[in-house]
């Protein structure tokens, strides 16, 4: 008992006391339950933040691409001083807050003399920066600058047709990168089922050279044609803006890999020693080693059964019962 | 993959995204004006996604109240994951040992029959089957030590069980956070460091031992913590201000003139220790005149007692304690004498 006592106060003193905290409230454990690494993975959020400095134009943008994505953004309208995106230390208080969202994706808009109109577009793997985009934003005209028949506007949360124009898309390695980001940010969820009345909204990417792109948000509207298929034809809407592509981070290749990696394509543990056939089916291979003969032992040459061991016993036996005999004539 | 019959082009559609890329576009020369431009694109747009629309309007639909509905095809576009992949649950210690001895999980009624009362209970909570405060009579059994209470060591035996369960429960949930297979509501945090020296745990501070703390730390700025920043809530530092006070820099010379009073005193401590000149008289003459009368006692008590060795001691001790106090006068003493 005393040893046992001993034995653990040391296993106390060398461990760090942990305790097991688990939400007393059901409403936070769903929340936490959202927040979890899934399978297969629906929308992602988006933050949208800016700098110390910010023109007009920048922040018209900001707010357009806040209600285009209104569902699925968090808009933060303070400045933060010391969010460089680009420099290796200014990205912590961007993964501190990506972390308090739930946010993967951020739009970082800062305006200088350098880079005007600077916007910041990020993806975020595991709350960790994973590749970053800077567009100059030009020609920005915001939706009030747009008159349009306003029973066309598409509604909020609908999802968009995305058009990609342009052999720069393909050929210039800013330009695919940008395609990619902007993918990921205009889809919205990833849904199994869509209505086909509810489709309404279009964005539209031209590369109009090798670092520029137009990028526009139009409504659609179907017209009858004689198929199944309706006629599309495209009003704009939305803002309309110029992005010239200024810098660019890729990922690096080992956390590409990773944030690639989907549910199907983990390597399937090979079970050893089974075949399929076309005509026999699953096949199974079974080695038996060798059995060694000499070693076993035999099956009728049990101790107490030989020959031998049953009469010496018999003797034995006797001997005794003619000593006792001896003994008391005796 | 959508192949357009009519030209040669191809375009890329990916209808689970609704996606379409049309990689053979380009512009040889930028159209002069913005509208031509605006009008180009949104012409090349409509192509493209009319190319989509073509894909999933043909898609088997199924009737629904506000239209018809379409089950999409998975995209093919690869993109990354926002979070890594979620990692299996590895298997408790008692599910391994469980694998290894066959034992299958079996269905546990929530309503068990209680013999005692006839009735059905519940397994456990409120008014359960076997609660041990149904318990009337204990049988004592040989290996029973007397003086023990028999209810108050099942109660005991059963905190032991908890709390063995416990600690299971929290060793399997660290090797599943060792692994990063944490259940998604579960965090594990550290209560305290690993004691090391003594096992008494670490003191909790109390309000006013903070409070302390923070108004000594608050004298060490340069004001003395009156501008200091404070948290909502807290109550100005009970000490403010410098403890320290300096001169005016600017002050006539004369009798109250402060600043040279305090060089002079300091002067005055600093020369007195070290010089042998200085000689306090009033004070030598009034030590001289004790000592003198202390002897005539002691010679006065020694004609009566006889205890020399006594007053041998006695004269000795006086002068160590003089030696202590003024050194200079004492050897001054001592000449004197």
């Amino acid at each position: 008992m005393h040893l046992y006592t001993l034995q653990t106060l040391r296993f106390c003193s060398s461990a760090i006391m942990m305790r097991i905290k688990t939400p007393k409230n059901g409403r936070v454990r769903r929340e936490l339950e959202k927040r979890a690494p899934k399978l297969v993975e629906t929308g992602k959020k988006t933050l949208i933040l800016q700098g110390t400095k910010t023109s007009g134009t920048l922040n018209g943008v900001l707010s357009e691409i806040y209600h285009l994505k209104k569902g699925g953004a968090v808009r933060f309208t303070r400045k933060n001083d010391n969010i460089r995106p680009f420099e290796s230390g200014g990205e912590t208080s961007l993964e501190f807050f990506s972390l308090k969202t739930d946010c993967s994706l951020f739009v970082y808009g800062s305006h200088s003399k350098k880079r005007p109109n600077n916007l910041v577009i990020g993806r975020m793997y595991d709350h960790h920066v994973y590749d970053l985009v800077e567009v100059g934003v030009e020609n920005f005209k915001s939706i009030e600058s747009f008159n349009y028949d306003k029973k066309m506007a598409p509604r909020v949360g609908s999802k968009p047709f995305i058009a990609f124009v342009g052999e720069g898309f393909e050929n210039v390695d800013e330009l695919k990168h940008l395609k990619e980001v902007l993918l990921d940010l205009l889809r919205g969820e990833v849904v199994e089922n869509i209505n086909l009345a509810g489709v309404d909204r279009a964005y539209v990417c031209t590369a109009i050279s090798s670092n520029k792109v137009y990028l526009t948000h139009c409504a659609l509207r179907l017209k009858k044609s004689g198929t199944v298929v309706p006629r599309m034809e495209l009003v704009e809407v939305g803002p309309s803006m110029d992005l010239v592509v200024r810098r660019h981070r890729l990922p690096n290749e080992g956390l590409r890999k990773e944030a690639m990696r989907t549910a199907k394509d983990q390597p399937k543990k090979k079970i050893k020693n089974v075949s399929s056939d076309a005509i026999e089916g699953t096949i199974g291979k079974i080695y038996i080693p060798d059995q060694k003969v000499g070693d076993v032992a035999l099956p009728n040459k049990a101790k107490g059964v030989k020959r031998e061991r049953r009469e010496a016993k018999k003797k034995e036996a006797n001997e005794r019962a003619s000593k006792k005999q001896k003994e008391e004539s005796e | 993959m959508a192949m357009e019959t009519e030209s040669q082009k191809a375009f890329h559609v990916d209808v689970g995204n609704l996606l379409a890329f049309n990689p053979f576009h380009s512009f040889p020369s930028l159209p002069a004006s913005r509208d031509e431009l605006v009008k180009e694109c949104l012409h090349e747009g409509t192509k493209l996604v009319q190319a989509v629309a073509d894909s999933l309007f043909n898609l088997p639909s199924s009737e629904d109240v506000d239209g018809p509905l379409v089950k999409l095809p998975p995209p093919t576009t690869k993109l990354p994951r926002e979070k890594h992949l979620p990692k299996p649950k590895p298997p408790t210690k008692w599910e391994e040992f469980a694998k290894k001895k066959g034992i299958q999980k079996r269905k546990k009624d929530k309503v068990v029959w209680d013999e005692q009362t006839g009735t059905w209970k519940r397994r456990f909570g409120y008014d359960r089957v076997n609660d041990d405060k149904d318990i009337p009579i204990i049988e004592a059994k040989m290996t029973d030590e007397p003086g023990v209470d028999p209810f108050a060591k099942r109660q005991d035996e059963k905190k032991k069980r908890v709390e063995k369960q416990e600690k299971n429960r929290l060793q399997n949930l660290k090797q599943a956070a060792k692994i990063g297979a944490l259940p998604s509501h579960v965090q594990l945090a550290a209560t305290a460091l690993p004691i090391t020296g003594t096992q008494a745990p670490p003191k909790k501070v109390t309000k006013d031992e903070l409070g302390n703390v923070a108004g000594m730390a608050a004298t060490s700025t340069a004001s003395g913590g009156k501008f200091d920043r404070k948290l909502p809530g807290e109550k100005p530092a009970k000490k403010q201000g410098k403890h320290r006070k300096f001169l005016p820099v600017v002050e006539g010379s004369g009798i109250g003139s402060r600043e040279k009073e305090q060089t002079e005193s300091v002067l005055n401590k600093l020369i007195s220790k070290h010089s042998h000149e200085i000689l306090n008289v009033g004070k030598a003459v009034t030590m001289y005149n004790v000592k003198k009368e202390k002897k005539a006692r002691n010679k006065r008590n020694q004609e009566g007692k006889f205890s020399s060795a006594t007053n041998k001691l006695k004269p000795k001790k006086l002068l160590q304690k003089k030696t202590g106090k003024k050194g200079p006068v004492s050897s001054k003493k001592g000449k004197a004498k």
